[in-house]
């Protein structure tokens, strides 16, 4: 279970607005990554972000460009968790690669305000909002492995026998 | 009952009789691209505790993003590539000038029939003009397939969507899909692969097919397929790394969806900022003041663009206070435009022509944006602060548009200049 004060956006918000394609092809460190985190879209994003808080959006969160940092900036800025009406699909890999989950959530979304708290329980598959709970389908196997092993990376080390 | 494209290529590479929608299967891709982001790919590469890479005649790697180097950072990264691919005897390694790798891998003859190709770009999909099955993933991913040559793909739905008629210059490829893209939405075709066909695509030529398969992600697709010819066999003789076997759909594939549009009569299309799926007919835009003009990316740096744009712009002069940018995809492209004279026609009519390579359309160097401005180009992506400031505007139409309108100082239908 976490729960998390919400950051509210709307649809399509893309990868070049959550983290500026003139910084992903420098090497920085989480915290830099996270100093630029929706710099584009809402600039009191990076500063008053806190660890455990949830980012709620519309369709298509995460589109356009492939880059990785969209999903590990907002993982390095404490975001517990999106919750979205539906995910690009290179976004919705790269969260789950870099262990940051993702939740398709198709009813609920509308109502959810910015400053908000929500619950959401992964095991049960379940988002609590002002009383009211929404239920969302589990990830596959496969996808639930990667995350508990927090991250691809280590999830292949793992399977190599790499430790 | 019948397969997609999608899901027969996937069952092949799955080692299966048939896959269905939904299904997720462990596939070995043909070919795998990166480009500059191959330095951070290899750094999560080497935390994986492999030390070679597997199969490393299946990698291509492309220096395009940041070319030449504008900064210390990017020069480093570039280094560390090029020793990536010496260690690790990666010989499909294209440095600095040879092109974008979206046209650099066509040209170089990866881009096959009924190949499996995945790459860390999310335009990666261009490849489907050439009846490949292309997506893209992500550096980790990538880092992974460098390790084990495998990965995991969930086989998507289709949309079938059907062109019929004639585009008629200066009508082009870049019109249709901004007109398709305007009307499904940028998640219009979310997770689905796409198959182009219809007689209006039957005609394209392939750098006109590629505008479709490149920009399919801008509606959310997976991919965009369209069925090879002998267009596409012509194009690939002398070029092709290897024998293909094309993949076509069975013609009782089942369709999630099956869209029609008309390509004849169709005005020039422009998308509006700050989205690609903000799409009017020119009309409604005619007469934006603009700043900046591009032709050239991945979407329309090719020879016919630059033809038709050096059909427009000969004899004429760019206006005072605009700058246009020519940004061939390719050393081959930008040969082809020396021999032919557009070079000469660009700089005469006072373009600024740039080497081959992503340029400003990323918005890393080369003509980025300040605050204000206001930009017309043959890219991609519109999105706000992409190339530059985020207080900037991009208009994204077809080379003739663009060509058009450089010379008005204002948004322009290229109709009045042929
Ligand atoms: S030209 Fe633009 S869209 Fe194409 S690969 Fe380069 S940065 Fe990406």
């Amino acid at each position: 279970m976490s729960i998390g004060t919400i950051w509210r956006y709307g649809d399509d918000i893309n990868t070049d607005v959550i983290f500026p394609g003139k910084y992903t092809y420098q090497p920085l460190t989480p915290e830099e990554m996270a100093g630029h985190a929706m710099e584009d879209l809402d600039p009191s994003f990076a500063g008053q972000v806190k660890e455990g808080d949830v980012i709620v959006a519309g369709e298509n969160f995460g589109c356009g460009s492939s880059r990785e940092q969209a999903a590990t900036c907002l993982k390095a800025a404490g975001i517990a968790a999106v919750v979205a009406k539906s995910f690009s699909r290179i976004f919705f890999r790269n969260a789950i690669n870099n262990g940051l989950p993702v939740i398709e959530l198709s009813e609920g979304i509308e109502a959810m305000k910015k400053g908000n708290t929500l619950s959401v329980d992964f095991e049960e598959g379940v988002v609590a909002y002002e009383g009211h709970e929404y239920h969302f389908p589990a990830l596959p196997n496969e996808v639930i492995a990667i995350i508990e092993d927090g991250g691809l990376i280590s999830h292949v080390r793992k399977e190599l026998g790499k430790g | 009952m019948g397969m997609t494209f999608a899901q027969k290529v996937l069952a092949a590479k799955a080692g299966l009789e048939s896959v269905a929608v939904g299904q997720i299967v462990e596939v070995e891709p043909d070919f795998c691209m990166s480009h500059d982001n191959t330095a951070a790919i290899a750094k999560k590469f080497a935390k994986i505790g492999v030390d070679r890479v597997k199969n490393p005649e299946r990698f291509v790697i492309v220096l395009d993003h940041t070319v030449p180097a504008s900064t210390e950072k990017y020069a480093l990264g570039h280094k560390e590539i090029r020793q990536f691919v010496r260690e690790q005897g990666i010989a499909n390694f294209y440095d600095m000038g040879v092109g974008i790798c979206h046209q650099v891998l066509p040209e170089k003859g990866f881009a096959l029939p009924g190949a499996l190709i995945l790459g860390s770009d999310s335009h990666t999909t261009t490849y489907g003009a050439f009846g490949a099955f292309s997506a893209g993933v992500g550096r980790s991913e990538m880092a992974v397939l460098y390790a084990t040559s495998k990965i995991w793909l969930k086989t998507p739905a289709t949309f079938k969507i059907i062109v019929t008629g004639h585009l008629e210059e200066p009508i082009t490829s870049k019109d249709l899909i901004l007109k398709i893209i305007g009307d499904i939405g940028a998640d219009g075709a979310l997770y689905r692969s796409i198959e182009f066909t219809g007689r209006a695509i039957e005609e394209m030529s392939l750098s006109s097919r590629m505008v479709l398969s490149n920009m399919a992600i801008e509606c959310g697709a997976k991919n965009g397929y369209i069925a090879p010819d002998k267009r596409t066999f012509a194009f690939l003789e002398g070029r092709a790394v290897r024998k293909y076997t094309p993949v076509y759909p069975d013609p009782d594939a089942r369709y999630e969806k099956v869209l029609k549009f008309d390509a004849t009569r169709l005005d020039p299309q422009v998308a509006k900022p700050h989205t690609v799926d903000n799409v009017s007919p020119i009309g409604e835009v005619a007469g934006t003041k603009i700043d900046q003009a591009l032709i050239g990316t991945c979407t329309n740096g090719r020879l016919e663009d630059l033809r038709l744009a050096g059909k427009i712009l000969s004899g004429n002069k760019v206006a005072d206070g605009v700058r246009l940018l020519i940004l061939p995809a390719s050393q081959e492209v930008l040969l082809g435009a020396l021999k032919e004279g557009l070079i000469k026609i660009f700089v005469e009519a006072g373009a600024l022509v740039l080497s081959p390579g992503c340029g400003p359309c990323l918005g890393a160097h080369q003509g980025v944006l300040a605050p204000g401005e206001v930009c017309l180009s043959t890219a991609n992506r519109n999105f706000k602060g992409r190339m530059g400031s985020a207080e900037a505007e991009i208009y994204l139409a077809s080379p003739a548009t663009v060509a058009a309108s450089a010379i008005t100082g204002t948004i322009s239908d290229p109709r009045r200049f042929l």
